[in-house]
């Protein structure tokens, strides 16, 4: 009897899940289909598609092949990594606030380009910023760890977090004595980049994100139930059978190389990260198997709506994130009851 | 939902006591060395006066004299506006941490340093040249604002304001404002003026500025220290609370209102210095346990002494152009909390 209402609870719940993603995936598409047309040089819905068809005349295929399309590539892919990482922060930690930030990433990459900024005029090799920024999010996230595991305890969450918040405040400050050193052209650029701006806007940066989602995404959807599990709590977590401590590990460096692949050419689009999974579990609650997708297709859906707008204004992505984002997801906070 | 980042229901059983002793010992010797560093503070600084004359000048102060003047009016308020500030951060801190149950929460959560920070963007483009205690009007208002969307927003839901309610409200509404002023900041091109006055410092604080604020801040900090049994309670968890009596409704109000008169004032004094806020409430629950009738004046104690600590290091450097405090607060602060956080045991 009892275990008819659970699966019909279950079944209800998965039923809702997929509704939930189809209309976010369609969603996307429409999204899509509108950005395509969207930017200084409108095309119509139908030079766009002739364009796609291979019809189209030279200029149109430069702006769609080479301007636009990595760009809303980039922009899905980039939303998807963060809400990702932001989402399986959420549930390690167990913590409300978690996002990447409090593993360093976007201070350890923000430091990396203010020295590089500062070092090289801004016109100069600006390629390498992508992989300088990855391997400052890398390292900074490695200092956390490192700094917060004990020999026989593993990485303790609480010892984590404390230590995150240390080190990213060492780092802003050591940023902050950097930025009002520059000159105002760097400065604008670092500010720009630190209020997240898509920017590699090349096939290049897109070919080197996908490889990390194509490893780590399915990973983490086949151990969504571990982060279930963790949520319990540690010790009824043990109790059952988790292997805590690994576990734990697995599921924190795939958020950081998430993470970290995202900022490195997103920017500092924090704020994806802490809103997309929050987002997704209002929606389709907190189990992971479904918020894990969910979480990704929020992510991207927010990001590629953003970007769309940020190219029209020509302002940072990250920005229009927060200013769209924000609003609706305190919508959200005051539209449904408390889960907790 | 992950709502108890901060219950204390792992910790072993010697760990959750509170520590009087250490408690007591920690605020006397904290005054002491408060007073000592003040002392300290006064006399260095572009010009070096010693401590002696410090001294006369208080005693006797002998208005003909530079030294006794530059005492006076220039280091005797920034002295103390520090002090203040600091206790300030502090105690608006360890208020937002004991209410929401997050380790990771700061003052700034309620929206204060966003909003300050906006309608500062917004000064600096739209009315460049405002004179500094308009400034300083304005950034108050600024954080009262976006505390008041951050508290009605939480609290206008089915279900009332849960701390993790008010945190995402927080979280939310401060990228907010963060992206607006973002905005303004690189639009209108006054991203680096904005940075200087978020870089914290206390160039240029005058007795009338200590005058408007002490009151405030002293006030606040008293009624903190008062309601500090009901905040302990609070951390313990909003059921234990309500099952103990505690009106919580009333209490978060009162504790909200707080933080924003502690925060919001100071914000606008020295910046968004964020750190103390933050650290200094854990290293109190470190040093004197989970009661916070102890955390919040010892709090307030350290408070005051890392921000006049870290003052006087802003004048060391290089005396002619100060370092940003928000700075020197993160190099004083951050090796010691990083110690602290390491030898954390405690588990979720």
């Amino acid at each position: 009897m009892s275990s008819s209402i659970a699966e019909s609870v279950e079944s209800a719940r998965r039923k809702r899940a997929f509704s939930v993603m189809t209309i976010l995936f369609a969603l996307i598409v429409i999204v899509f289909i509108i950005s395509m047309d969207t930017g200084e040089l409108k095309l119509t819905p139908h030079e766009v598609l002739n364009t796609l068809l291979g019809k189209g005349d030279a200029k149109q295929e430069l702006i769609l092949f080479q301007f636009r399309l990595p760009r809303m590539v980039m922009s899905l892919l980039v939303g998807a990594a963060f809400a990702v990482s932001g989402c399986i922060l959420q549930g390690v930690t167990r913590n409300v606030l978690a996002e990447p930030g409090i593993l360093g990433i976007n201070a350890g990459a923000g430091l990396v380009v203010v020295l590089f900024i500062s070092v090289v005029p801004v016109s100069g090799t600006i390629f390498l910023l992508p992989l300088l920024a990855l391997l400052g999010a890398g390292g900074t996230a490695a200092l956390i760890f490192s700094l917060s595991y004990r020999r026989n305890h593993g990485i303790s969450t609480i010892r984590m977090l404390l230590v995150g918040i240390a080190v990213a405040a060492g780092i802003s400050a050591t940023m902050l004595v950097l930025t009002l050193r520059l000159n105002p052209e760097q400065f604008k650029f670092v500010q720009v980049w630190l209020a997240g701006s898509i920017w590699g806007t090349d096939w290049r940066f897109v070919l080197a994100l996908v490889p990390w989602l194509v490893v780590l995404l399915p990973l983490v959807f086949v151990k969504a139930r571990v982060l279930d599990v963790m949520n319990l709590g540690d010790l009824t977590a043990r109790g059952l059978g988790a292997a805590l401590s690994r576990e734990r590990l697995i599921m924190y460096a795939s958020a950081v190389g998430l993470a970290g692949a995202a900022v490195a050419v997103g920017g500092a689009i924090g704020f994806v990260g802490l809103i997309g999974p929050h987002v997704a579990r209002r929606l389709v609650g907190p189990q992971h198997p479904y918020l894990l997708p969910a979480s990704a297709l929020a992510g991207a859906l927010l990001l590629i709506i953003s970007d769309t707008f940020a190219r029209l204004y020509n302002i940072p992505t990250g920005i229009v994130v927060a200013v769209l984002g924000a609003p609706y997801f305190l919508y959200l906070l005051m539209r449904t009851k408390g889960q907790n | 939902m992950q709502s108890h980042p901060f219950s204390q229901s792992g910790q072993s059983a010697e760990s959750i006591q509170s520590r009087p002793i250490a408690a007591v010992i920690l605020l006397i010797g904290g005054s002491v060395l408060l007073v000592l560093s003040a002392a300290l503070s006064i006399a260095v600084g572009a010009a070096d006066i010693s401590l002696a004359t410090v001294w006369e000048s208080i005693v006797h102060f002998n208005p003909d004299l530079t030294s006794h003047q530059v005492i006076h009016q220039l280091r005797i308020p920034r002295v103390i506006a520090g002090a203040l500030t600091g206790a300030a951060f502090a105690t608006a801190g360890a208020l937002m941490q004991g209410m929401t149950r997050n380790p990771i929460a700061d003052s700034g959560l309620l929206g204060i340093n966003a909003g300050s920070g906006l309608l500062l963007a917004i000064c600096f483009a739209f009315f460049p040249g405002m004179s500094f205690v308009h400034l300083l009007f304005f950034s108050f208002i600024g954080a009262a604002l976006a505390a008041g969307i951050v508290f009605g927003a939480g609290s206008m839901v089915k279900g009332g304001l849960t701390p993790v309610r008010l945190v995402l409200a927080g979280a939310a509404v401060s990228a907010l404002m963060l992206a607006i002023s973002e905005a303004i900041a690189i639009h209108y091109n006054v991203g680096q003026e904005l940075a200087f006055w978020y870089a914290g410092g206390m160039q240029g604080v005058q007795w009338a500025q200590v005058k408007i604020i002490a009151p405030w801040i002293l006030g606040s900090i008293a009624i903190a220290i008062l309601i500090s049994r009901s905040i302990t309670l609070l951390s313990l968890g909003e059921d234990i609370a309500t099952g103990l009596g505690q009106r919580t409704g009333l209490v978060k109000a009162v504790g909200a209102l707080l933080i924003l008169i502690l925060a919001g004032a100071s914000v606008s004094i020295v910046g968004a210095v964020g750190f103390v806020g933050l650290i200094i409430p854990h290293v109190s629950r470190y040093l004197v346990g989970v009661d916070y009738r102890w955390i919040i004046p010892c709090s307030a104690v350290l408070g005051s002494l890392l921000v006049v600590l870290a003052d006087i290091g802003a004048r060391m450097f290089n005396p002619f152009a100060e370092t940003p405090l928000g700075a020197l607060i993160a190099v004083i602060g951050v090796p010691f909390f990083l110690y602290l956080a390491m030898n954390e045991r405690r588990e979720l």
